[in-house]
């Protein structure tokens, strides 16, 4: 899932402050999992900005939506009316949602309400970790499903820096070495091997150190032929 | 890019000074200078100075622990100036692909015939741990890259280099780090990449180094590059203190007490690397000694001569 981490209410509260009508919208998907912008936190959010409004003596009008995918246009109709009167919409969705919303709706002011950590899962309740960095080229076959360029703290691509101790990442002591824990799992697969061959410079112009990423694929894109013509 | 020319024991071909005494079968001493947090070159011209004539080349550090210093390229200018024999240090951590490879070509057009290979030293532990790594290629494949560049004359995007870089290529590797078998492996790597000369992590844990050095020998690879162990005279019982808390480094608590109880620290901390140097120098397939004297490289001199290291070839 995109893991996310909420903002404090005050940081989104610096943004609305003259503002009347708002609407706080969340997302079914990841942050619901991840606890940071489901309709659980999108009440919490939407509460928080009411009771600062009446402390401020002039009190929002907030409505609440949470729609099943903030990344995919079909499911942003239940916020067409409510954006109609909206002086800013508070997205509690990912990175992605804030700007489908804001595509949506040029010219309302679309405010994250969270911050988008990266993709990862849930570790143990109310502790999630980063597993993938969305490179574009994936390694982990060769890796024993440990992704380095994620889980090792410089994204070496060729066994560990000088600075792990004990099986310990030397940029936190609370991170374990990921090439550590390749070589253990490579051990056990009988592949130690792999940790020979020179793995040449990375491509990373399919990570998002290049141009922005697109995925198309022609084999399922609709038949443009038996379309409706608009 | 066609990587790891596999380690060929080639002759002296890059000009190099260090590589020449290497070659040679002399037992090698380079030491580190860490070049200044300020735009004065003038320690550098010093230190340089002073150490040049007690080492076979000169290591210039790369703003080391990521704390901004002045660049160890100017800083090997300075050295070259001063009559010293740089070894460039070269991160993967500030720079990417390009820059490397410019900043090689720019060394050696200066005169820089040696570089060392690094990853460095997280950002996290520098002055300014906000700072995005770069990381674009790590340690082995810069080793790789600056083979390919002198001996392919090809860029690591295959286009050709009309004046390649004639450079020593060396890289580290830190024998306290971890399994043994994952660490002989990783140098195993770097030399498999093209390092011709390995300098080591500071050796305070003599015991551990010495286990290292038997499973690199068991593995051969002291036959195909040359291995510097990495010497640091301590100048306090602190200053020890402060180094068993760099991530990779080892101190034996022992080695504490003694600076602790010793009345002349500086005596002591001098006394303490010539031991070392003594105790490594009878290892197999040991070729040399790298000192690393922070903030202290006026002690070098003295510790080359104790040593009985002093002249140098």
């Amino acid at each position: 899932m995109i893991l996310a981490r909420p903002k404090t209410v005050s940081s989104i509260l610096a943004l609305v402050g003259g503002m009347k009508s708002l609407v706080v919208a969340g997302c079914q998907e990841c942050v619901t999992v991840c606890q940071s912008g489901g309709r659980k936190e999108v009440s919490c959010v939407a509460q928080l900005l009411e009771i600062a409004g009446k402390k401020r003596g002039f009190p929002f009008e907030i409505a609440q939506v949470t729609v099943f995918r903030q990344c995919d246009n079909e499911y942003l109709v239940p916020l067409d009316v409510l954006m109609e009167k909206a002086d800013a919409c508070i997205s509690l969705g990912c990175g992605v949602g804030v700007q489908f919303i804001a595509e949506r709706y040029p010219t309302v002011m679309v405010i994250p309400g969270v911050d988008t950590v990266g993709g990862g899962g849930t570790v143990m309740s109310g502790v999630w970790e980063e597993r993938c960095a969305m490179c574009g080229e994936c390694i982990l076959a060769e890796t024993t499903g440990i992704c380095p360029v994620t889980r090792c703290a410089k994204g070496l691509l060729n066994g560990p820096c000088g600075g792990s101790v004990d099986g310990r990442c030397e940029a936190g002591t609370d991170l374990p070495c990921a090439w550590e824990m390749i070589y253990h799992r490579l051990k056990k697969q009988g592949r130690l091997d792999s940790l020979t061959r020179i793995r040449p410079p990375k491509n990373w112009a399919h990570s998002g150190s290049g141009v922005m990423r697109k995925v198309i694929r022609e084999e399922v894109m609709p038949c443009l032929s038996v379309l409706p013509l608009k | 890019m066609s990587i790891g020319p596999a380690a060929k024991v080639i002759e002296a071909r890059t000009g190099s000074r260090l590589e020449k005494v290497l070659r040679a079968g002399h037992f090698a001493v380079t030491a580190e200078i860490g070049p200044p947090k300020g735009a004065d070159g003038r320690r550098i011209q010093q230190l340089a100075a002073l150490v040049k004539d007690y080492s076979d080349a000169q290591n210039l550090t790369d703003n080391q622990t990521a704390v901004v210093r002045l660049c160890s390229l100017a800083a090997a200018v300075h050295v070259l100036n001063n009559g010293g024999e740089p070894v460039l240090q070269m991160t993967t951590r500030d720079r990417n692909r390009i820059a490397l490879q410019s900043d090689l070509l720019g060394a050696a057009s200066l005169g820089v015939r040696n570089v060392l290979c690094l990853s460095g030293d997280h950002q996290r532990f520098g002055n300014h741990p906000e700072a995005k790594g770069v990381f674009d290629i790590d340690s082995v494949q810069l080793t790789a890259t600056v083979r390919q560049m002198r001996e392919e004359r090809l860029f690591i995007c295959g286009e050709e280099i009309k004046a390649p870089p004639r450079v020593f290529v060396g890289a580290v590797e830190n024998p306290f780090a971890g399994p043994v078998e994952l660490r002989v492996l990783r140098l195993g790597k770097k030399v498999m990449a093209g390092a011709e000369f390995i300098q080591t992590q500071v050796v305070y844990d003599v015991e551990g180094f010495t286990r290292w050095m038997e499973a690199v020998c068991a593995a051969g690879w002291h036959k195909k590059t040359f291995i510097l162990a990495g010497v640091t005279p301590p100048k306090s019982a602190g200053a020890l203190r402060y180094m068993s808390r760099i991530p990779g480094m080892k101190v034996p608590e022992e080695l504490i007490r003694r600076m602790e109880k010793a009345s002349d620290k500086l005596r002591e901390g001098q006394r303490i690397a010539l031991e070392i140097i003594n105790h490594v120098r009878a290892i197999a397939g040991v070729s040399g000694v790298h000192i690393m004297a922070i903030n202290w490289e006026e002690a070098v001199p003295e510790i080359v001569s104790m040593a009985g290291l002093y002249p140098r070839p």
